[in-house]
């Protein structure tokens, strides 16, 4: 149905909102009842002077009665009804050859039912947002299935001890052994999961440190921000009330103002330029524009093309200050990550370039090549600490799996490989009960 | 002689648990805890039925399923996945890598009993 067609409604609306007779207006702007009422229920196109003389005597812009604000509404009802046929809804199909009738003559029953498709929508995707922490947060996840793995043994052994009339002594006591350790072990896990889903005691927001805000708040926006890099908006603009905390606010403004900087040394277009050509080297790319490695790193992984490249960063006592995610290289929320992981290597050797293929221990081991530096922070100075910050760049492998790759973990609590040498904690995935 | 159920699961007390319920129902019941070689150890053993945990350590049990639907020999052997999460991905991973049945932990005994003398045909 045409636009016209929606016009005619919104002439009866108006005009019975303003208790103004169907005659009377006809007469008003010179037209037959008949043929006005014709107009009102979209069996006649109107044309534009009779519109405007319409919209005078009505007293509303005519583009209030042409645009409005249906579009929108108008998807929005669309959206609603082939969700609903998607989901195989019940009952008769909305009728939408008259949906345009339906949101001129009910323009707040559309509002109302376009409002709740659009909060249903909303929550929909909350739910597949935290669906998708699950299955991606491999802290959440390992917890969870120690939790799972635990309430499955406790009930297994309950039910044998409790359904087995003729249970030999010697069994009876091994069940009651195992009953109590994955009692003992289901109120661990609960309690880790627990203070996982908490969060850390003393922080300034129960659902995330500050760091987590910021990062929270870059994943939002791509970790590329358009505007620094035009230049169009300063730091304290940018971030404007975006964060609760003072100490979200500081961070987030020390990581925009490095942005900032890094845009301003290596800008988009040359810098795109610089990498296709130096085919993906970062050290080619940094050496090409006289700047560090660390900042071809982080720039690289600012580009809204590599939305599937992660970056860490930590300070020198290795606590990780920096996080992008890449999928299926578990980042630990708390403490530090897997001590092979070239990041720490780095901190080991500063000023010297590392570049590895790693394997990431997880139920699907997946492969990562890896650029890593350590720098100063700041230019070193007489009688002052030296500062020091690692910078790596995980960048996911794809195709078949050749060559050496080094095997890592996410961090050690949840590491599936047993015999690491560097292994500073039993994980949760092997111990014995 | 029973039925033989190959169970590849790590955590010792299900293990247990599991061999002990499925002994006194009948079954000869053998097992393996490392996922690296379980497909390997599954050709072998030439099992009836395999009990498959999702996660593994070394190698996810998906990664298990593939291999063996990819095996000729082990094509068609029935599969009961388990596994700690109840996630409909993992469901769905599941039927797509050719599961036969599916079982989300925590599972009751009679459960597994049941679907297993379903999958051998008792």
């Amino acid at each position: 149905m045409s636009r016209s067609a929606l016009t005619g409604s919104r002439i009866r609306e108006r005009r019975m909102l303003g208790g103004v007779k169907q005659a009377d207006l006809a007469r008003q702007v010179g037209v037959s009842a008949s043929y006005l009422n014709l107009i009102e229920h979209n069996r006649r196109r109107i044309g534009d002077a009779l519109l405007r003389q319409i919209a005078e005597a009505l007293g509303v812009e005519a583009a209030v009665l042409t645009e409005g604000a249906e579009a929108a509404l108008l998807d929005g009802l669309r959206d609603a009804a082939a969700v609903a046929a998607e989901g195989g809804a019940d009952g008769e199909a909305p009728e939408l050859d008259r949906i345009e009738e339906f949101v001129g003559r009910f323009p707040g029953w559309a509002r109302l039912l376009s409002a709740r498709h659009g909060r249903v929508a909303l929550l929909e995707r909350t739910v597949a947002a935290l669906s998708d922490r699950i299955a991606h947060d491999p802290v959440l996840s390992s917890a969870l299935h120690e939790v799972l793995s635990a309430l499955t043994g406790v009930r297994s052994a309950a039910a044998i001890l409790a359904d087995t009339e003729d249970l030999e002594p010697e069994w009876r006591l091994r069940f009651q052994g195992n009953l109590s350790a994955d009692a003992d072990r289901l109120a661990l896990g609960a309690e880790a999961l627990v203070a996982y889903l908490d969060g850390p005691a003393g922080t300034e927001t129960a659902l995330a440190s500050p760091l987590e805000e910021v990062e929270g708040w870059l994943a939002a926006r791509g970790h590329h921000l358009p505007e620094v890099e035009t230049g169009a908006a300063t730091a304290d603009a940018l971030i404007g009330g975006a964060f609760d905390t003072l100490s979200a606010r500081r961070i987030a403004a020390a990581l925009v103002e490095r942005y900032a900087a890094d845009a301003q040394r290596l800008p988009l277009v040359p810098f795109r330029a610089a990498l296709a050509a130096a085919a993906g080297d970062p050290a080619a790319v940094a050496a090409h524009f006289g700047v560090d490695l660390a900042a071809v790193l982080r720039r690289v992984a600012s580009l809204p093309e590599q939305a599937g490249a992660g970056l860490v960063i930590c300070d020198g006592a290795g606590a990780l200050t920096f996080r992008k995610p890449t999928e299926g290289f578990g980042l630990p929320r708390f403490g530090a990550g897997c001590p092979l992981w070239p990041l720490y290597q780095a901190l080991s050797r500063p000023m010297v370039p590392l570049r590895a293929t790693v394997e990431m221990a997880g139920r699907t081991p997946r492969r990562y090549r890896t650029y890593a530096i350590c720098q100063q922070v700041r230019p070193a100075g007489f009688d002052a600490p030296q500062v020091l910050e690692a910078t790596m760049l995980v960048l996911p492998e794809t195709g078949a799996k050749t060559g050496p790759a080094e095997p890592v973990g996410p961090t050690c609590r949840i590491c599936p490989r047993e015999a690491c040498p560097a292994r500073r904690e039993p994980s949760i995935l092997m111990e014995e009960f | 002689m029973g039925k033989h159920v190959l169970l590849v699961e790590d955590e010792p007390n299900i293990i247990e648990a599991i061999r002990f319920i499925l002994t006194r129902d009948g079954w000869r019941v053998s097992t393996h805890s490392d996922g690296v070689d379980a497909a390997a150890v599954i050709r072998a053993a030439a099992p009836d039925v395999v009990v498959l945990d999702v996660m593994l350590p070394g190698r996810s049990g998906f990664e298990i399923l593939q291999e063996l639907r990819a095996t000729e020999a082990t094509r068609a052997l029935p599969v009961l996945m388990l596994t700690a999460r109840s996630q409909a991905r993992d469901r769905e991973m599941a039927e797509r890598y050719g599961a036969s049945r599916f079982l989300t932990k925590p599972f009751a005994n009679t459960e597994i009993v049941a679907a297993l003398r379903e999958m051998a045909g008792l």
